[in-house]
């Protein structure tokens, strides 16, 4: 088998397992809608101040609801001692890195899409700009990249759920800054050309990091 | 022996950078006598990127390896750089206040100074949470890794969020020559001064491995 086709069945193994437990993206989901209503409350949502902080609790909710799936992509995995069983068949930890990866995209790019109309329903705004879905979806590659290395090795220490977000939230800062701004000129319906800088470094930071995550993920979890 | 040598020299050069900031350097002056700060900020600054630039090439050396002296030197340089961090920040602070009227600013270089902190807060939390020794210092490896190359990243989006800082001043040869090589020497000292710190508490990390190690074996 070709090293995708290897990595595609550990994605298809966690799909299936999401698909008869609805672990992940069930709760995350209902977790991102119940952020975005509270926030409503926070912010008293007039058509102006919804215009300044869209953005900023678009992506506050997507990075939350992203650190709630990511810290479930290897929680199972180690209950059930799975992961001794994925290390000990026949791919090498890369495989194991891209399979996973490729898994939790799926679920945050299920998630978004479904909170999306919500979030545009409930605000008033036009989500649905091809420059806005661009985005969204470099971003979230960006944060599956880093979070999943990050979820594999917070899964082997003492207090999981909390050390996930320590270690990836300063790591993703500038995915944060690039995407909250981005979608804040997407949204004002800018031109493409007003985004061009912030999707570059949303760009390099998703080839540097899926680059090295995928060399040093096998650190992670050898054991 | 050689770390008398290197204690001499810092002290030398300590006194020296003391001598010209606080006599030899005229006063500054659009912002007076708090531009002092100065030379106390910008060593703080190099040395935290200095010492993290340790830490990154250590964890490589540690994870390709697996020499504890490795992890030894980068536990130091990270704890020498979590201190200089801390100071940058804190010294930037007491700048900026009478300077820009307010203690903090979301200004680009503070912001990534304090994601540079909170970076490698984590490098020393993971240690913590491992449980194990090895474990730690495998995950305190990754972060190492990871942060720093975060780290031109985190710069450049924090940069063009926003911009205030003087910054082409220095290189730009807008800094009178007493005040470079005020700046120079104080640069000098403080790499020294870090050197020293280094060479001790890689000496007394080892030490420590090595009780450690004596107590495993008595139970």
């Amino acid at each position: 088998m070709s090293f995708l086709k290897k990595a595609l069945a550990i994605t298809r193994k966690d799909v299936l397992s999401e698909l008869r437990t609805k672990e992940i993206i069930f709760s995350a989901l209902v977790f991102t809608v119940l952020v975005i209503v509270t926030f409503n409350f926070a912010f008293s949502a007039s058509q102006e101040t919804t215009a300044l902080v869209a953005p900023g609790i678009l992506w506050v909710t997507f990075t939350f609801a992203g650190v709630l799936s990511l810290n479930r992509a290897f929680i199972p995995e180690k209950e059930e001692n799975c992961l001794e069983g994925l290390m000990s068949s026949p791919v090498s930890r890369e495989v194991i890195y891209v399979g996973k990866m490729l898994g939790s995209l799926l679920f945050m790019l299920i998630i978004e899409i479904i909170a999306l109309p919500v979030f545009a329903l409930l605000f008033n705004l036009p989500v649905f700009s091809a420059p806005l879905v661009t985005v969204t979806f470099l971003a979230t590659v960006g944060f599956v990249a880093v979070g999943t290395l990050f979820s594999a090795l917070a899964v082997n220490t003492k207090a999981r759920e909390m050390v996930l977000p320590i270690l990836f939230l300063p790591m993703v800062v500038p995915i944060i800054i690039s995407a909250v701004k981005a979608s804040g000129l997407a949204l004002a319906g800018e031109s493409w050309g007003a985004l061009a800088s912030w999707l570059q470094i949303i760009g390099a930071f998703d080839a540097i990091f899926l680059v090295v995550s995928f060399w040093v993920f096998a650190f992670v979890i050898e054991e | 022996m050689k770390r008398y040598i290197l204690f001499w020299v810092s002290l030398v050069l300590m006194l020296a950078s003391l001598f010209l900031v606080f006599v030899y350097v005229p006063t500054e002056k659009e912002m007076g006598i708090v531009q002092r700060i100065f030379y106390l900020m910008v060593p703080m600054g190099w040395l935290a990127l200095l010492s993290f630039f340790i830490v990154f090439i250590c964890s490589i050396l540690y994870l390709a390896r697996r020499r504890d002296s490795y992890d030894a030197l980068a536990y130091s340089s990270a704890e020498v750089g979590i201190f200089a961090t801390t100071g940058a920040l804190i010294v930037g602070c007491l700048w900026a206040k009478p300077i820009w009227g307010v203690w903090w600013t979301w200004e680009p270089r503070l912001t990534a100074t304090l994601v540079l902190w909170f970076i490698y807060f984590a490098y020393f939390a993971v240690r913590s949470f491992a449980g194990e020794e090895a474990r730690g210092a495998r995950y305190a490896a990754v972060i190492g890794i990871v942060g720093f190359v975060d780290l031109p990243i985190v710069a450049l989006a924090t940069t063009l969020w926003r911009g205030m800082h003087p910054g082409g001043v220095i290189f730009s040869g807008g800094l009178a020559p007493s005040m470079l090589l005020t700046l120079l020497v104080s640069l000098g000292a403080y790499t020294v001064l870090y050197v020293l710190l280094l060479v001790h508490r890689t000496s007394v990390r080892q030490d420590e491995a090595f009780i450690n190690s004596l107590k495993a074996r008595l139970g």
